[in-house]
């Protein structure tokens, strides 16, 4: 399904990675690790389609993502770094909003079931710029829980600012997804075990 | 695609309801602007209405030109920029509902207010209708270009002064039609040429602004 031939990456002078290939099924779990800077970030913007990759190519279903554009947008699910919240726009609205971006039309009850898999349901009408950094993270991460959420997850650090609780959920709910027959690409410093049909590590910088 | 166009006009809108300022200030900066120039040259009817569409246009031109730096920086700080780009809707429909939400919550007021400011020159009813016109065709142009000079600025130190150096020039047009509709009216010429060259103005600047703040916003992100 998801195919990385060949990819390379440079920043600045430095090469980050060369040569690097991925290939990832139904149901499959692909793990990053790496040093901070050796790329990960980077490699999972290549496969978002948001930085050009060096060389090398991405395909999804068989085609360069290059030209599927929006067609593979509406399949992809990529949560970096920052939350994409909004501060002045309260939690539901802000996850109401991500649901549209995704082409995902939910109702009242499904934004709050969705902000319930992930805790948060108590804080619907706050506004995000209350909300501390695990507390956002969370909300971000919401949308996965939607009804007609997208095959591919390419996820940033998912655990990172979560507590117990929060990590617990989202272990719940990537293990759910990856049943499902989704896949996943995440990065992670924890050691979060997350079961899956297969599993690949990509060790970066080594 | 017109579904992605609402949410984010929608969305933009509402931020912009609740950061009430941020239009204000714009609105107050081009009043206060309008206002010095009559001031500082001194009260003479017949000069202050020579002088009128050229100070009301390059004001409302400064005061769009302070809003741009927000355009699309906020979106890219808090991560939403990147979503849009990897989102399910097409790029255009995004960037329009965002300089449309733009031009709804500066352009318009400068163009509401404009003919007010008009009547500070002592401009005739006549000429101030033209005035209303002209602004509320140009102010959408100035979005437009800005929108693809915000984009083509993102990430870069010093912004907002970049921003204003590259947009300015473009904004030439605009102005010299703009207040020549206004010129044209008051020495009783039809003002209707210059009205439509900003019309068409503003259908070039359309697809080419839109298309230039895409590609921009693609490579900001890269």
């Amino acid at each position: 399904m998801l195919n990385a031939n060949g990819l390379s990456c440079e920043r600045g002078d430095r090469q980050l990675f060369a040569g690097l290939s991925l290939a990832l099924e139904a149901g499959g779990l692909a793990r990053l690790l790496g040093a901070n800077g050796s790329g990960k970030t980077s490699l999972l913007r290549i496969l978002a389609g948001l930085t050009r990759p060096a060389a090398g190519e991405v395909r999804w279903r068989g085609e360069r993502i290059g030209d599927l554009a929006e067609e593979y947008g509406r399949e992809l699910a990529y949560i970096g770094h920052a939350p994409a919240l909004k501060d002045e726009l309260t939690v539901a609205e802000n996850l109401a909003f991500a649901a549209r971006l995704a082409g995902i039309v939910a109702s009242g009850a499904q934004l709050e079931a969705a902000l319930e898999v992930l805790g948060m349901a108590t804080r619907a009408a706050l506004p995000a710029r209350v909300l501390s950094q695990g507390q956002k993270r969370r909300v971000s991460l919401a949308r996965l829980a939607l009804p007609g959420a997208p095959a591919l997850w390419l996820l940033d650090e998912p655990f990172a600012a979560l507590d117990e609780d929060g990590i617990g959920r989202v272990r719940a709910l990537t293990e759910a997804h990856l049943a499902r027959g989704g896949m996943l690409v995440l990065t992670s410093h924890q050691d979060v075990p997350v079961a899956a049909g297969s599993i690949q590590t990509v060790t970066l910088g080594a | 695609m017109t579904a992605a166009f609402a949410a984010v006009l929608r969305r933009d809108l509402l931020v912009a309801l609740r950061r009430k300022g941020d239009a204000l200030n714009v609105l107050i900066f081009f009043v206060i602007v309008a206002s010095l120039f009559p001031l500082g040259t001194g009260a003479e009817p017949g000069q202050l209405r020579t002088m009128a569409a050229g100070v009301i246009w390059v004001g409302a031109l400064l005061a769009a030109l302070l809003s741009l730096p927000r355009l699309f920086a906020a979106d890219l700080a808090d991560g939403t920029l990147e979503q849009m780009l990897v989102s399910a809707q097409p790029l255009p429909a995004v960037v329009a509902a965002k300089v449309a939400a733009h031009w709804l919550s500066t352009g318009l007021p400068l163009a509401l207010i404009a003919p007010v400011l008009g009547l500070q020159y002592g401009l005739p009813g006549d000429a101030l209708r033209v005035l209303l016109w002209a602004v509320l065709l140009g102010t959408p142009v100035l979005s437009l270009i800005g929108a693809a000079g915000a984009a083509l600025t993102l990430g870069v130190r010093g912004a907002a002064v970049l921003t204003g150096l590259l947009v300015l020039p473009l904004c030439v047009p605009a102005l010299v039609f703009g207040a020549g509709a206004l010129t044209a009216s008051l020495s009783g010429l039809a003002p209707g040429p210059h009205l439509s060259l900003l019309g068409a103005l503003l259908a070039v600047s359309l697809p080419l602004g839109l298309w230039a703040a895409c590609a921009a916003l693609r490579v900001a992100l890269d």
